[in-house]
C-alpha cells in the first residue's frame, strides 16, 4: 500500500485554491445574511437582524414562485439534454464520412458566451422584428410573442438551453464511450444480445457515472442560469422566468439589499446542495458499497 | 441494412446541423447589416452585406487586446485545472484517504453558489486581502486564471473522477509491482489512457472560462477585461449596439474553433486506439 501522504500532497492545490476562493466568500455572505444592509439605503450600515431575513423568506411569494418555476426549467431543460446527447453520442460512435466535420458543427453553440446567446435568441423571437415569429405567421398563421405568452416564454428558455448545452453531454458521453474496453460488447454481441439489452445490460451500468457526472453539472448550471435568460425574456412575461440566478440579481441590483439578497442565496445554496446530496447518495454511494464489497 | 447507414447518418447530421446553425447563421446575418435594417421585416437571405461593423472592430486597439487576455486567460486557467483536476482525481481514485467522498462531494459544491451574491466578497479579496504594496489581484489576469477555478476545477473533477476510476486498478499496482513510481504510473499508464476524459476537460474548462461574464465584468477594468465582457458594452440599456456586438461574437468564435479542432482531436484518438485492454 502506498502512503497516504503523496495523496494529500497531490490534492493539496485544490483544497487550497477552493478553501480561499470557495469557503471565505461563502462565510462572508453568510454573515451578511444575518444582517439589514443595503448599502444605498437610508441606513447605509449593517445592523444584525439575527434570523430576520431566513424569516422573511419563508412568506416571500416572489421567492417561492421563483423555485417552483426553476425546478420545472431545470428538470425539463436536463432531462431532454441526457436524453439526446446520449444518443448524438452514440451516432458519433459510428463510422461514416465527414464525421469531424459535423462534430465540429454540432459543437459550435458551446462557445458562443451565454451574453451572445440570449442576444440572438432574443433578436430572433422579438414580435414583429424576429424571423421565428414572421416565418410562423406567415407558414403556419400561428402567433408566437414571448412578451405576453407565458408558456411559451418558459419553453423557448428551455429550448434555448438545450440548443446550447447539449453539445457539453455529448462531448463528456462520447470521452466516456470511447474509453469504455471492447470485450464486454463482444462478449454480449456472441451471446446474441439484441440491441436494447446490450444497452441495458452492458453500456448503461458501464457508463452511469459519467452521466451522473454530467446530470450533477447540468442540473446545477441550469439551477443558477442569468445570463441567457436574462438577455432573452428578462425573467418575463410576469414573473414567468425569473429563475432564481435572476431573482436573486434582481434583489442585489436594482433593489441593493444585500442582507436579503445574501439570505436568498444562503438558501438557494443550501437547496441545491441538498438535492444534488440526495441525489449523490441514492445512485452514487451505492456504486462505493458494491465496489467495497 | 449496414450498406445504407452512412448515408442515415449524415442526413440525420445535415437535418441536425441546421437547428445548430441557424442562431449562429443569425448571429453573421445580424453582424452584416446596418442597424436600421435589422427592425424592418426580416428576411432569412441576405440581400446585401455590410462589412462596416468589421472594420471598425478589426481596427480597434482595445478590443484586439481585450481578445489577447481572453486567450491567455482561458489557456491558462484550462491548463491549471485540468492539471489539478487530473492529480486530485488520481488522489481521489487511487488512495484511500480518510473523507475522501466527502471532499469530492463539497469540490462540487463551489459551482452552485448563486453569482450574484458572491461578487461582493470576490471583489473584498481583490481590491483589499490580496494586496501586496501597490500590486493588487484586482483587474490581473493572474487573478481571473485563479478566480475562474472556483467554478472550472469542481467541473473538472467531476468530469474527470468516472474517466480515471474506470482505468483498470490492476494497470497500475503491476507497473508498481515492476517498480514504477507513483509519477511514472501517472505518466506512462494512467495519462495515455485518460486522453479522451482529460481533452474533453481541457475543452469545456477552456470554453467555460472564454465564456464568463459576470466575474470579468467586475473584476477586471481594463488590463485583464476579456473579449466577452469587452462584447457587452455594446449591450447597454439605452440601445444596443447589435452589429458590432455581432460581429465580435463573430470574431471570438475564430480562436475558440481552432483550440477545438487541435483538442478534439484527442477524444478522436481514443475512438481510433480502441478501448482499454485488459
Amino acid at each position: 500500500m502506498r502512503s497516504n501522504r503523496v495523496g494529500w500532497l497531490l490534492l493539496a492545490p485544490t483544497i487550497a485554491i477552493l478553501g480561499i476562493f470557495g469557503i471565505v466568500p461563502f462565510l462572508y455572505v453568510l454573515y451578511v445574511a444575518l444582517h439589514q444592509w443595503n448599502p444605498f439605503g437610508a441606513n447605509p450600515y449593517m445592523v444584525y437582524n439575527g434570523a430576520n431575513n431566513f424569516r422573511r423568506l419563508v412568506f416571500d411569494n416572489e421567492f417561492l414562485t421563483s423555485i417552483a418555476f426553476t425546478l420545472k426549467f431545470a428538470f425539463f431543460a436536463v432531462l431532454s439534454e441526457v436524453i439526446l446527447g446520449y444518443f448524438l453520442a452514440q451516432l458519433f460512435m459510428r463510422e461514416f464520412p465527414g464525421r469531424g466535420l459535423f462534430r465540429t458543427i454540432h459543437t459550435l453553440p458551446l462557445i458562443v458566451a451565454p451574453i451572445v446567446v440570449g442576444s440572438v435568441w432574443r433578436l430572433m423571437m422579438t414580435p414583429s422584428i424576429g424571423i421565428i415569429p414572421y416565418l410562423l405567421k406567415s407558414w403556419f398563421g400561428y402567433d408566437l410573442n414571448i412578451g405576453r405568452d407565458a408558456t411559451m416564454a418558459f419553453a423557448l428558455t428551455v429550448i434555448m438551453d438545450i440548443w446550447h448545452w447539449t453539445p457539453l453531454v455529448t462531448l463528456t458521453l462520447l470521452a466516456a464511450l470511447v474509453s469504455l474496453p471492447k470485450e464486454p460488447f463482444e462478449q454480449a454481441q456472441i451471446d446474441g444480445a439484441n440491441r436494447w439489452q446490450i444497452f441495458w445490460h452492458v453500456t448503461l451500468p458501464m457508463i452511469r457515472p459519467a452521466i451522473l457526472a454530467t446530470v450533477f453539472i447540468r442540473l446545477m448550471d441550469a439551477l443558477r442560469t442569468v445570463d441567457e435568460v436574462w438577455m432573452l425574456t428578462g425573467g418575463g412575461p410576469g414573473a414567468a422566468t425569473r429563475y432564481l440566478g435572476l431573482h436573486i440579481w434582481k434583489i442585489v441590483f436594482p433593489k441593493t439589499d444585500y442582507g436579503y439578497g445574501s439570505a436568498t442565496s444562503v438558501i438557494v445554496l443550501y437547496l441545491t446542495l441538498v438535492m444534488c446530496w440526495l441525489l449523490y447518495v441514492a445512485l452514487v454511494a451505492r456504486r462505493g458499497q458494491k465496489r467495497a464489497s | 441494412m449496414r450498406a445504407n447507414r452512412p448515408i442515415l447518418s449524415i442526413l440525420l447530421w445535415t437535418l441536425l446541423s441546421l437547428v445548430t446553425l441557424f442562431p449562429i447563421y443569425w448571429l453573421f446575418v445580424i453582424s452584416v447589416k446596418p442597424a436600421v435594417e435589422l427592425f424592418t421585416t426580416p428576411s432569412v437571405l441576405l440581400e446585401t452585406v455590410y462589412w462596416k461593423n468589421y472594420v471598425k472592430v478589426l481596427g480597434d486597439d482595445t478590443l484586439r487586446r481585450y481578445m489577447f487576455n481572453s486567450i491567455i486567460i482561458s489557456t491558462g486557467n484550462a491548463v491549471l485545472v485540468t492539471v489539478l483536476a487530473f492529480m486530485a482525481c488520481y488522489a481521489l481514485s487511487r488512495f484511500d484517504l480518510p473523507g475522501k467522498e466527502n471532499i469530492f462531494f463539497w469540490t462540487i459544491t463551489n459551482r452552485m453558489a448563486p453569482a450574484a451574491v458572491f461578487l461582493l466578497p470576490f471583489f473584498l479579496l481583490f481590491t483589499q486581502v490580496f494586496v501586496i504594496g501597490e500590486w493588487k489581484l484586482y483587474d490581473t489576469r493572474t487573478g481571473m486564471i485563479l478566480l475562474y477555478c472556483t467554478f472550472n476545477l469542481p467541473f473538472a473533477i467531476w468530469t474527470l473522477r468516472p474517466t480515471i476510476d474506470a482505468i483498470p486498478k490492476e494497470l497500475d499496482e503491476a507497473a508498481t509491482v515492476d517498480g514504477a513510481t507513483t509519477w511514472q504510473v501517472i505518466r506512462e499508464v494512467i495519462f495515455p489512457l485518460a486522453r479522451p476524459g482529460l481533452a474533453v476537460t481541457l475543452i469545456l474548462t477552456w470554453v467555460f472560462a472564454w465564456n464568463e461574464f459576470l466575474l470579468a465584468a467586475t473584476l477586471t477594468s481594463f488590463n485583464a477585461r476579456t473579449i466577452t465582457t469587452g462584447l457587452s458594452e455594446y449591450v447597454t440599456t439605452t440601445g444596443t449596439e447589435w452589429g458590432t456586438m455581432a460581429s465580435i461574437a463573430i470574431i471570438t468564435l475564430i480562436p475558440a474553433l481552432l483550440i477545438f479542432s487541435v483538442v478534439q482531436r484527442h477524444i478522436v484518438a481514443g475512438l481510433t486506439f480502441g478501448a482499454v485492454k485488459e
